[in-house]
């Protein structure tokens, strides 16, 4: 587990500004929404957090050390899968191993104790387009897991999923943080979702984007099963709502 | 199996069409509509192939050679010109119009002066056919590598992927489909590039054999080799299909 700190981090496209001094704490073994509409700078942010894009100014620290405009130490996991069609899902959650150096009989090794942490058994052999959606965002993480055991960005990691679909996904992605212990950042535009899984929200505002407002969810983790439904889930979904009015 | 089942009943269909020409043409014959000795009957045609079997495999030989060595050494060069413009974008601006423009020459314009430079041997045809097969590829595998999904490339890239390890993992195999599409088509080319370069001379070569028949007026042979020529493309194409599904196992993985 790792600490990811973001430090006044600003970035603009032809002269104009997208996100505006950005900063934020995302602790160990912590998960960390941040909350906006779609086209509100998050995505900017996030290819700034994963080094594939240069920020004008501000640091991007990882446990400490500067990984601003360096891509290789933090992947991300986006609405699309992004597996590769022609690997089995064994050779793709492999990928990352083997883009580091690893032999591909060796990758291989070092994956297969995870399928079944992540509910994947069986699907070794098999091709990403055999696989149902959440399956293959299941895989998707597993992936973005295989690359980083600390740290790992999720950018609306369940929005393309039918609501049934994505509902299992959110019981199942709570059950496995129980277990791998991940820091997750975690972009979406979903107020439920951000309520339901995180320990922190940020709200994402504005033009330029600014984190306008943190919010902390004290509900104690593992969530009760019913959450959701309760009157405290609604108190934080009418304080976002009215931060966002 | 629906699939399957569907396969079959179209080539059923395509068969009994086959067969209701043949029959079309083998009564035009018999009643004498056309002079049998401008056109051969379905019959005469297949006693004349079965006559003339040995000759026209020796033949078929010297043909299948050249268009083999010219598709593979065609192949490679449309592969490596395709790399080679998707990795340089001031080659591509530069090169591809070249590219496109050395397809507005006419091959049968051009044999003759290759025959000129390089005799009758073996050399010139090979360098017809790769003329003829490189485009195909070289449009193909550009197409493929140039259409990789940025967001996949992205993510690699995020994983600390290098300009080589995107290109094996993404573009290559994302460009699979492309180049075997190409290579059917460029694997046509090449029989029917090598019998063009053999009608403008040659010692041997299904071409040499169209020739000779045609100054005998031998119909009945000439339908023969037109038949066994396009028989030998399918038959290379197929192969190229084959090819295709051993190398593209994920093609069909049943979902």
């Amino acid at each position: 587990m790792s600490e990811l700190t973001v430090k006044n981090v600003s970035k603009s496209f032809d002269g104009r500004k997208i996100i505006e001094n950005i900063s934020l704490t995302l602790h160990p073994g912590e998960l960390v929404s941040i909350l906006g509409v779609s086209g509100g700078g998050k995505t900017t942010l996030f290819n700034v957090i994963s080094g594939l894009t240069e920020p004008d100014g501000g640091q991007v620290l990882l446990d400490g050390e500067d990984i601003t405009g360096k891509p290789g130490r933090i992947s991300y996991m986006l609405q699309k899968d992004l597996l590769l069609p022609y690997r089995t899902i064994e050779d793709n959650v492999a990928l990352p191993l083997m883009i580091r150096g690893t032999k591909k009989k060796e990758a291989r090794l070092q994956a297969a104790p995870y399928f079944k942490e992540f509910g994947l058994e069986g699907t070794q052999k098999q091709y990403p387009r055999q696989l149902s959606g959440g399956m293959r965002q299941r895989a998707a993480l597993m992936r973005t897991y295989m690359f980083s055991r600390n740290v790992a960005l999720l950018d609306e990691p369940f929005s393309a999923l039918d609501t049934i679909t994505k509902s299992s996904m959110h019981t199942w992605y709570l059950n496995i943080m129980e277990k791998i212990k991940l820091s997750t950042l975690f972009i979406t535009h979903d107020i439920d979702e951000a309520v339901l899984l995180s320990d922190r929200i940020f709200l994402l505002t504005g033009r330029p984007g600014q984190l306008t407002k943190e919010i902390v969810i004290r509900e104690p983790k593992p969530r009760r099963k019913d959450f959701n439904l309760t009157e405290e889930f609604l108190n934080y979904k009418r304080e976002i709502l009215a931060a966002l009015a | 199996m629906r699939k399957r089942l569907q396969n079959i009943t179209s080539t059923i269909n395509t068969l009994a069409a086959l067969l209701v020409l043949l029959a079309v043409w083998q009564i035009v014959c018999v009643l004498g509509i056309v002079p049998g000795y401008m056109l051969p009957s379905p019959v005469q045609v297949v006693s004349a192939f079965v006559e003339e079997f040995p000759l026209l495999m020796s033949h078929l030989r010297v043909t299948l050679t050249e268009a083999f060595i010219g598709l593979l050494c065609g192949v490679a060069v449309g592969f490596v010109v395709a790399v080679l413009m998707d990795r340089f974008e001031k080659l591509y601006k530069a090169v591809y119009p070249l590219v496109v423009l050395t397809q507005t020459i006419p091959t049968v314009a051009i044999a003759p002066l290759l025959v000129l430079w390089f005799g009758y041997e073996m050399l010139p045809k090979v360098i017809l056919i790769v003329i003829t097969t490189f485009f195909p590829v070289t449009v193909g595998v550009l197409t493929g590598l140039r259409s990789a999904d940025k967001d996949t490339m992205n993510l690699l890239r995020s994983m600390g992927a290098g300009r080589m390890q995107i290109f094996r993992y993404v573009k290559l195999p994302g460009a699979m489909g492309q180049f075997f599409s190409s290579l059917r088509i460029s694997a046509a080319y090449s029989v029917v590039g090598a019998v063009i370069s053999e009608w403008l001379g040659g010692f041997s070569g299904l071409g040499v054999y169209m020739t000779r028949v045609k100054k005998a007026f031998a119909f009945d042979k000439m339908f023969a080799v037109i038949f066994l020529i396009s028989i030998i493309s399918l038959l290379l194409m197929k192969l190229v299909d084959f090819l295709q599904k051993k190398c593209m196992p994920w093609e069909d993985a049943h979902e």
